[in-house]
């Protein structure tokens, strides 16, 4: 990374691909969420089967500058299974919505997974000894008849092949009514927040047959419904702060000092609507997907259909930033709505490292990422203010080459290279996306292909 | 022509709008709202009712099973689920290809 243009200099290349090629897609296989942990060295992603596939980093080669290590399966497990609640007559699915990191405190590492109902903490530990030399056992396992022992020795460790193994601690279950979409870890490390369409719920990590209601939005008659919870997530740094919003394009921030019950918010986040634009799409393209916070803690930003905005958390009567994603797709609404894709739910995030020190001074770049259709995804400079489409495709795939930008066509005369938004496939969307904590490495899911993008190293 | 010049002048967003509202004219006079709100709360429930489900099948014993409609919006028990209509539900015992 060099040069004062920021991270616009970002040169992107294809990495890797992990997934099945073939274009019959399982409804298992589709991957429903991707997470880097605290240092990146993992890749954790989550499916619609319940499994969990994690990857780690290889070390780098100390011979090969030019390259990061490359992502390698590292353990693999089911997390959650479908479940059929007969008292409610409720299918509970097994598709994992989310996947949180805690970070490293000893050897193993730990992360929370939730589908719909039940969160999750599964431990993954390695183990690369086995005792060996047991006076009782042979070492195929088979008891020993006591009376042929006439020595004694003591056992040891000795090396084995590294095996990973998947265990789960603690399993947090019957404390939501509605459908988890959220979970956050608090900066305290010892608690985290679990949010559905109605209600937020604060746990403790050891506690699993208690968990505190702190945010309840049910109405006392379901008639008078309008607005559910959409996300929720802990600040990075102040551990009695959390923001959540809703199908209304609101964000409420909540300070959990103020009240055991944080139903009145601390500070509401909404955007003016211009109410000669407002027709029946309004409310649902306003519906917040994803709300993250940025790694200082002084801004957050949102996602809805179209857009991607960046909050000071300072001023809550409207966004500082407003960036369109694919504002093409307004005049397809009506087609959208037909097809339910207006109701897809895109995440977003935040570059990792968002400091660079240089000689003597240190250079702030801040780029946030996003996913379309057509296996596009954007990135919008903050600091310059450009943006690029990218692609995450097969054809695209000679590493080290840097990725070409696309540009969709939205009306009029279409150039070359340029696609038209007709022939935009909306069956392909790039929901998910992560960004290393550390370098500028993304993972970037497709349906069910992962792909792992990163910076031309000169 | 003055009606002529309001349909030009229409943003994208109420244009789409109006090719909603002529395609369904039945559709909720409530903008966008508490229908999906309640269908999201909704998901995953699934409506059974033995005495009517044993019923139908008495009654139309020479005749198919009436089967689930690709209608989205079915919200209650409008019509008898069979057991062709239940999805399966297995957990997926194979491995994620991602791992392959």
């Amino acid at each position: 990374f060099l040069g004062a243009g920021g991270g616009n200099d970002i040169q992107w290349c294809f990495s890797q691909v992990k997934g099945a090629v073939d274009d019959d897609v399982a409804e298992a296989d589709i991957i429903s969420t991707v997470e880097f942990n605290h240092s990146g060295e993992l890749l954790a992603t989550g499916d619609k089967g319940g499994r969990v596939v994690i990857f780690q980093q290889e070390q780098e080669n100390k011979t090969q500058s030019h390259s990061r290590g490359e992502y390698n399966v590292y353990s693999t497990f089911q997390s959650h299974e479908p479940e059929f609640d007969y008292l409610k007559s409720l299918e509970i699915e097994e598709k994992i919505n989310k996947i949180r990191w805690l970070p490293q405190k000893n050897a193993a590492q730990f992360l929370l997974s939730t589908n719909d109902k039940t969160i999750k903490l599964w431990k993954i530990s390695e183990r690369d000894k086995r005792p060996e030399g047991y006076n009782l056992k042979e070492e195929d396992g088979r008891y020993r008849d006591p009376t042929t022992v006439t020595t004694l020795r003591v056992p040891v460790f000795r090396p084995m092949d590294l095996m990973v193994e998947a265990s789960p601690r603690r399993i947090f279950a019957n404390a939501h009514t509605y459908h988890i979409n959220s979970i956050s870890i608090n900066s305290d490390y010892e608690t985290y927040l679990s949010a559905d369409d109605l209600r937020i719920n604060l746990w403790h990590l050891e506690i699993t047959d208690r968990s505190f209601n702190i945010v309840d939005i049910k109405p006392a008659n379901m008639e008078e419904l309008t607005e559910v919870i959409t996300a929720a997530e802990f600040h990075p740094n102040s551990c009695s702060t959390f923001v959540y919003s809703s199908s209304k394009g609101t964000i409420r921030l909540c300070d959990m000092r103020a009240s055991a019950l944080c139903d009145r918010h601390s500070k509401l986040f909404e955007e003016p609507e211009d109410p000669s634009n407002r027709s029946f799409f309004s409310e649902i393209i306003s519906s917040i997907s994803d709300v993250k916070f940025s790694h200082s803690g002084r801004y957050m930003m949102t996602r809805d259909y179209l857009s991607v905005k960046i909050w000071d958390l300072n001023m809550e009567n409207r966004p500082v930033e407003t960036y369109q994603v694919h504002e093409y797709l307004r005049s397809k609404l009506c087609s959208l709505y037909e097809n339910d894709c207006i109701f897809d739910k895109f995440e977003c995030c935040w570059n990792g490292l968002d400091r660079q020190v240089e000689f003597f001074s240190v250079l702030h770049f801040s780029i946030v990422m996003t996913g379309s259709y057509n296996n596009f995804f954007r990135m919008f400079d903050r600091n310059t203010k450009r943006d690029i489409t990218l692609e995450a495709s097969r054809e695209n795939n000679k590493p080290r080459t840097v990725l070409k930008p696309r540009k969709v066509c939205a009306s009029g005369k279409r150039k070359k290279d340029e696609i038209s938004v007709d022939s935009l496939d909306f069956n392909k969307k790039i929901l998910h996306t992560a960004w290393h904590p550390k370098e500028n490495i993304i993972a970037v899911a497709t349906t069910n292909n992962l792909y792992i993008f990163q910076d031309k190293m000169n | 022509q003055d009606t002529q010049e309001k349909e030009k002048t229409l943003p994208p967003e109420r244009a789409e709008e109006a090719k909603l509202k002529a395609k369904y004219p039945n559709l909720g006079q409530k903008p966008g709202g508490s229908d999906f709100l309640m269908k999201r709360l909704q998901k995953g429930q699934k409506y059974f009712d033995s005495g009517d489900y044993n019923m139908a099948k008495a009654k139309m014993k020479n005749k198919q099973l009436p089967s689930a409609g690709p209608d989205k919006n079915l919200v209650t028990g409008d019509h008898i689920p069979t057991p062709q209509d239940l999805p399966q539900r297995k957990s997926s015992l194979v491995t994620s290809k991602l791992a392959g």
